[in-house]
């Protein structure tokens, strides 16, 4: 019951999000909903949804320490991407690329921006159009986990894809 | 105090932490032991205050001297509920005796007016032993809102004399102001005295900003920020707040900006397809060069003071490591080679030394090392330290420690280049990425 509230909460957030003006719509906060994976309540999204991307497709997918590469979990999750984003034609998106705090900022900056660009050359090579596709590197400013150790470290160490424009959000 | 002076530049050039000294009572010795040195005992009684409305004053300003000696860890104040004399006239004769009887080696006193909005500090430094002033006597002059100041140059021109090194306390520093939680950070520009003193805003925290650095005459503060959604390298006039956005390009990420010596060349790095590169940029025509094309990320860069080369960190190698090529750009070579990875290279003013970040085995360092990589010194180990300043004088360096956890905060530490007197930097809030300014005119 509090899972599937939990889900129309995120839908009704979600849905702010989308009807945002601006096609690009810079997300400063990095996309701070969305868990990835199919959570309770996820059968009653509207597969055309931001929350369905965000919870059922996956929105993210995480790194090894200080590394870009994607691991098999990771291409699986995109191509899930590839396929919702050639089903919804009018998205555009940003991945955002995040590392954990174990690393000096503008290094991770780098790091970040390597790990979007990771995410999006996968996405592409499954045939989404680069002009699609923008990528912005938050280094490590912008984690979603607060702990100092692997738990979080493994969970912040990200390239988010958030969804922006889209006629039906 | 000859050899006062002699005994200091043993303790501050002893960059291998070798030398020390040790001043004691009675007629001066000089003694070297294992790398602790005995502060200098001075005395300086409040300033005598010359007009009825400079009385404040004048015991504000000797207190900025003393607290601007003594965070050095060179110097130690004898307090005043120790001293015997009362210094009543600035003109009166020093009683050499009674400095003597509390061990106070050296004597600073001084001399406050005001008229209308106009304050004048005169000053005299004494030799107690040797019963001798100091060259420094001088007199500085500014509106009273700049008392501080006034006192920060007292205090530059007594350690200098003493060291033999220029001083560095009539400077600021930038920094990016942080406050709420570690998932939720706002980040803002921030400017203020080298102690903490007089902060002051620059942005507000609605965009996310990065890493600021001064121009070689302190007017102009580059920094990265993320006003557009994307990293892009802001250039902010310190006394207009005017602000000018140096642009690499529609969709293109650019951040770490410094100043080359000229303060009209920018070095940077510039992301696209996922891979950093340096670039330099002219800051009045716009137009851009490619300093480095290799594959892996290169970052952090800071020119010789020379202006003629740029350190800067790669990890082309397979992880971090500094390299040094020339500012036109060409091959690189690399310095660091110990054990772990390093970042974030900023060369000293005086151009002989080169600090950086290391993270070794968990930790996080501050350490300085010859421009060749040789000589390499760690000066902290925490959880996080990293992006190392220099003080102007090259003898000091402010940097960023982080606390582990989910209340973890970032703070503005100091440290000698000896490893010495590591102490906090005051801040209203928390604070991380200081760059100090240079000696202010």
């Amino acid at each position: 019951m509090s899972g599937l509230k939990l889900a129309m909460a995120a839908v009704a957030v979600l849905g702010l999000t989308a009807c945002s003006s601006n096609p690009w719509n810079d997300d400063l906060n990095g996309g701070g909903a969305g868990a990835g994976g199919a959570g309770a309540g996820a059968g009653a999204l509207d597969p055309a949804s931001p929350a369905y991307f965000q919870q059922t497709v996956g929105d993210r997918v995480l790194f090894a320490i200080d590394q870009s590469t994607l691991s098999p979990a990771a291409q699986a999750t995109l191509q899930g991407q590839s396929q919702w984003l050639a089903r919804n034609a009018d998205y555009v998106v940003t991945i955002e690329g995040h590392a954990d705090e174990q690393g000096t900022r503008e290094y991770n900056l780098g790091l970040g921006a390597k790990r979007a660009n990771a995410a999006r050359e996968y996405l592409m090579s499954q045939g989404v159009a680069g002009s699609r596709i923008k990528v912005v590197s938050f280094g490590k400013e912008r984690p979603l986990e607060i702990c100092s150790d692997e738990v979080c470290y493994s969970k912040n160490r990200r390239a988010v894809t958030v969804l922006a424009g889209g006629l039906t959000g | 105090m000859r050899k006062i002076l002699a005994a200091l530049l043993i303790g501050a050039s002893a960059l291998a932490g070798v030398g020390a000294v040790a001043a004691q009572t009675g007629p001066l010795r000089i003694e070297i032991d294992q790398g602790v040195i005995e502060p200098l005992p001075y005395a300086v009684p409040d300033f005598v205050p010359e007009t009825p409305s400079a009385a404040e004053h004048a015991a504000q300003i000797a207190r900025v001297v003393a607290a601007d000696l003594s965070g050095t860890g060179l110097f130690r104040e004898v307090p005043a509920s120790a001293h015997i004399s009362k210094v009543t006239g600035f003109d009166n004769p020093v009683k050499y005796a009674d400095w003597k009887a509390v061990n106070a080696q050296a004597l600073i006193t001084g001399a406050v007016s005001v008229t209308g909005n106009r304050l004048t500090v005169r000053f005299r430094g004494y030799d107690v032993f040797a019963e001798k002033e100091l060259e420094s006597a001088l007199q500085f002059s500014g509106t009273t809102g700049g008392w501080r100041r006034m006192a920060h140059k007292v205090a530059d021109a007594i350690y200098s004399e003493i060291t033999g090194e220029s001083g560095y306390f009539d400077s600021r520093v930038v920094y990016v102001s942080e406050s709420g939680p570690k998932n939720d950070r706002r980040k803002r520009l921030a400017i203020m005295d080298y102690d903490g003193a007089n902060v002051q805003y620059l942005t507000n925290s609605a965009a996310l900003v990065l890493a600021p650095r001064f121009s070689p005459t302190g007017d102009r503060v580059l920094y990265t920020s993320y006003e557009s959604g994307f990293p892009q390298i802001h250039v902010l006039d310190v006394g207009q707040v005017q602000r000018k956005i140096l642009s690499s390009g529609d969709g293109i990420m650019s951040f770490a900006p410094r100043f080359a010596p000229d303060g009209r060349t920018v070095v940077y790095s510039q992301t696209q397809g996922g891979n950093t590169d340096l670039f330099s940029m002219d800051i009045g025509t716009g137009a851009k060069t490619r300093l480095t094309s290799a594959p892996s990320i290169e970052t952090a860069p800071s020119f010789s003071p020379d202006g003629s080369q740029v350190v800067f960190e790669s990890d082309r190698s397979g992880s971090q490591q500094l390299y040094v090529m020339p500012a036109s750009g060409g091959e690189a070579r690399r310095i660091s080679f110990g054990q772990g990875r390093y970042g974030t290279p900023v060369w000293s003013p005086r151009g002989d030394m080169i600090a950086f970040t290391k993270q070794n085995k968990g930790r996080f360092h501050i350490g300085v090392m010859r421009t060749d990589g040789s000589e390499e010194r760690l000066l902290t180990a925490s959880f996080l330290d990293e992006g190392p300043t220099w003080a102007p004088n090259g003898r000091v360096i402010m940097f960023t420690r982080e606390s582990q956890g989910s209340t973890g905060r970032a703070l503005l530490y100091s440290v000698d280049i000896t490893g010495r007197n590591l102490k906090p930097v005051r801040t209203p809030d928390g604070a991380s990425d200081p760059a100090w300014s240079p000696l202010q005119r």
